[in-house]
C-alpha cells in the first residue's frame, strides 16, 4: 500500500451570491488560500485537478492556471454530476499514490445563484408530425409524462421508496431533518442561509415535489472550495506547524452504480453510497461508531435519511429511529451536516465534494469556531451525482 | 386520418395496450431503452418481453414546479409491475397525498396526448387506481 495522503492547505468561499464573481475569480480565491493555508505555493504543485460542472467544456483548470500560475503541470478537469469535487480530490490523491508527485491542487467551483430547477432539459419542440427519436423511441419530451426528470421529485421518490420498504416516513418526518440542518446551519458564517426555521416555516413552504417543500431542497448558490494534498514523505520534510495542522486521508473512495433491477427506472443512489462506505471503513480501519463528525449528501431532506442507512451510521432499515432519537443533531451520538447541509449552507455543484471535506477538516484542526465539535478526532464527508457517482472520504486528526 | 403512434416505442398500443420490454436473453434483465449490451452480465441478445399490466406504487412524488411547459401537479412513480420496475406517472386520480399512496395498486391506463398536423394521434400511458383503492 502506498503511503498516506495529507491534505495540507485547504479553503472554502462563502456559499452564497457574488454577482461580481465569476467562477475564475472564485476559483482563484479558493485555490490562493488553500496554498496559503498550506503554507505552499503553485509551485509546488505536481498536478492540478479542477471543476466547475456547468462550464465544462470551458476547461476550468487552465482558466484557473492563468490566473494564478501556469507551472506546465498536468491539469485534469473533471466533470461527475454532483460528486465532481470528490473527484477532483480524488485524481489528486490517485496521482500522489501512484508517485507521480508528491504535492496536487484540487479545486471545485460553480455559479448557480438564480438557476433555477436542475435536472430540466430543453422542451422538446413540437413537430409537425410525430416522428419517433431518442432511445425510447419517444414523439414528444417525457419529462412529466413518463415520471419526472427534475431532481426534487427524483430525490422525493428515492425517499418515499424508503419509507414504503421500512415504514415510519412522513411528510413530517423528512421536515424535521431540514428543521436540524437549517438549526446548524445558524453557527456557520460560511453558508450561503442562516436562518433557523421552525417546522411549520418549512411545511408551510411552497411544495416543490412532495413531500419536498423549498426549505427542504439544496440552495442554488455560488461557491469554490480547493484542498492541496500533500504525500506523507514531503509532509516529513515540512515545518512543525504545517504537520500540525495537516489531517490525514485515511479513506479515499469513489464508486458508480452497479446493476440492479430499477435501476435505470430510479437512480438508486443507495448500493454505491453503501458500497463506497464499506470500502472506505476498511482502508481506515474505523466504523461508523467512530465517527465524531458526517457531512453527507443531503441535496433533498429525503436524501439525507437513507444515507444514515447507506453509509451505516444506524441498524439496516432503522434510518428513522435512528434520526428521532436525536443522534444527528450536533449533539447526538453522530452529528451529521453541523455545517447546515447542502439545504441551507447551499450547494455549488462543484464545489460541494470538497467544501464537505473543509467542513471535516476544520473540526479536527480545532479551528471550527462556535460550531466546533469538541475532540473531533475522525470525521466522514460524502457526495452523491447521479448518473450516478459516490465519493466518501474519511479524514483523521494529525497525531504531530 | 385516424391512424395513431406511441408515445414511446415500448407501449404497444392495440387491444389491450402493454409495455414491452427489452429482456436479455442471458440474465433476464429487462430494459425499455434502444440496447447496445446488457449493463448487468455484458449480454448482446434481447427478446421482446411484454410487462404485467398491473402493479403497486412502489414509490411516488406529487410535483407541482414543474418544467416549463409541463402541465403541473403531477405524480410521478415507480410502478413494480410483478419483478419489472416501470417508470410512470399516476393518472385518473387527484394529485395529492390523500389519493395517491405507497403501496397502491394500479393499472396500466391509455390515452391521447394530442393529434399532429397530419391528423396522427400519439398516445401516452400512465397508471391509474383499480378501483377499490
Amino acid at each position: 500500500m502506498a503511503d498516506d495522503v495529507w491534505i495540507l492547505g485547504i479553503h472554502m468561499t462563502k456559499f452564497g451570491k457574488h454577482p461580481d464573481l465569476d467562477p475564475v475569480d472564485l476559483a482563484s480565491e479558493a485555490a490562493l488560500a488553500a496554498l496559503a493555508d498550506g503554507g505552499v505555493t503553485m509551485k509546488d504543485m505536481g498536478v492540478l485537478a479542477a471543476g466547475n460542472l456547468m462550464g465544462a467544456a470551458a476547461g476550468i483548470g487552465q482558466q484557473l492556471q492563468k490566473q494564478i500560475g501556469q507551472t506546465g503541470i498536468p491539469v485534469f478537469n473533471v466533470a461527475n454530476a454532483c460528486a465532481t469535487g470528490a473527484t477532483a480530490l480524488r485524481t489528486v490523491i490517485m496521482a500522489i499514490k501512484a508517485g507521480e508527485c508528491d504535492m496536487g491542487l484540487a479545486v471545485g467551483v460553480e455559479k448557480l445563484s438564480g438557476a433555477g430547477m436542475l435536472g430540466v432539459g430543453a422542451p422538446k419542440a413540437a413537430a409537425d408530425e410525430w416522428t419517433p427519436g431518442g432511445r425510447y423511441g419517444a414523439v414528444t419530451g417525457l419529462d412529466g409524462r413518463v415520471g419526472t426528470d427534475i431532481m426534487p421529485g427524483v430525490f422525493a421518490q428515492i425517499g418515499m421508496e424508503y419509507g414504503h420498504r421500512y415504514g415510519g416516513t412522513s411528510f413530517e418526518l423528512f421536515a424535521r431533518i431540514a428543521e436540524k440542518n437549517h438549526a446548524h446551519s445558524t453557527l456557520n458564517p460560511l453558508a450561503a442561509y442562516t436562518k433557523k426555521m421552525t417546522l411549520e416555516q418549512i411545511m408551510g413552504e411552497p411544495m416543490i415535489a412532495y413531500p419536498n417543500t423549498r426549505a427542504m431542497c439544496s440552495a442554488n448558490c455560488d461557491g469554490a472550495a480547493a484542498a492541496v494534498l500533500v504525500s506523507d514523505a514531503k509532509l516529513k520534510t515540512l515545518s512543525l506547524e504545517q504537520r500540525r495542522r495537516a489531517v490525514k486521508v485515511v479513506a479515499s473512495v469513489l464508486t458508480s452504480d452497479p446493476w440492479e433491477e430499477a435501476c435505470q427506472i430510479l437512480p438508486n443512489v443507495n448500493t454505491l453510497t453503501r458500497n463506497a462506505a464499506t470500502i472506505a471503513y476498511e482502508q481506515a480501519g474505523v466504523g461508523p461508531e467512530d465517527l465524531d463528525l458526517v457531512e453527507l449528501h443531503d441535496c433533498f431532506a429525503t436524501a439525507e435519511l437513507v444515507h444514515y442507512d447507506n453509509l451505516m451510521l444506524c441498524a439496516e432499515g432503522g434510518a428513522v429511529d435512528f434520526f428521532q432519537s436525536g443522534a444527528t443533531w450536533r449533539d447526538g451520538s453522530t452529528p451529521v451536516n453541523v455545517s447546515g447541509g447542502l439545504e441551507s449552507k447551499g450547494h455549488p455543484i462543484a464545489a460541494t465534494g470538497i467544501a464537505n471535506v473543509w467542513e471535516v477538516a476544520h473540526h479536527l484542526r480545532g479551528e471550527a469556531g462556535d460550531r466546533q465539535i469538541e475532540g473531533a478526532k475522525v470525521g466522514l464527508a460524502h457526495v452523491i451525482g447521479l448518473g450516478s457517482a459516490c465519493g466518501v472520504h474519511i479524514l483523521e486528526k494529525s497525531a504531530a | 386520418m385516424g391512424t395513431s403512434v406511441p408515445m414511446v416505442e415500448y407501449l404497444e398500443l392495440g387491444e389491450s395496450p402493454r409495455l414491452v420490454a427489452n429482456e436479455c436473453t442471458s440474465c433476464g434483465a429487462r430494459y425499455f431503452d434502444r440496447r447496445n449490451a446488457c449493463a448487468n452480465c455484458g449480454g448482446l441478445e434481447f427478446v421482446k418481453a411484454p410487462v404485467a399490466t398491473e402493479g403497486e406504487v412502489r414509490a411516488f412524488t406529487i410535483v407541482n414546479w414543474a418544467a416549463p411547459g409541463i402541465p403541473a401537479p403531477y405524480v410521478a412513480a415507480v410502478v413494480d409491475c410483478d419483478g419489472t420496475s416501470v417508470k410512470a406517472n399516476v393518472v385518473n386520480t387527484p394529485p395529492d397525498a390523500e389519493h395517491v399512496h405507497l403501496g397502491m395498486k394500479v393499472r396500466l391506463a391509455t390515452f391521447p396526448i394530442g393529434t399532429d398536423t397530419v391528423g396522427t394521434e400519439a398516445i401516452g400511458f400512465g397508471f391509474e387506481p383499480v378501483e377499490g383503492e
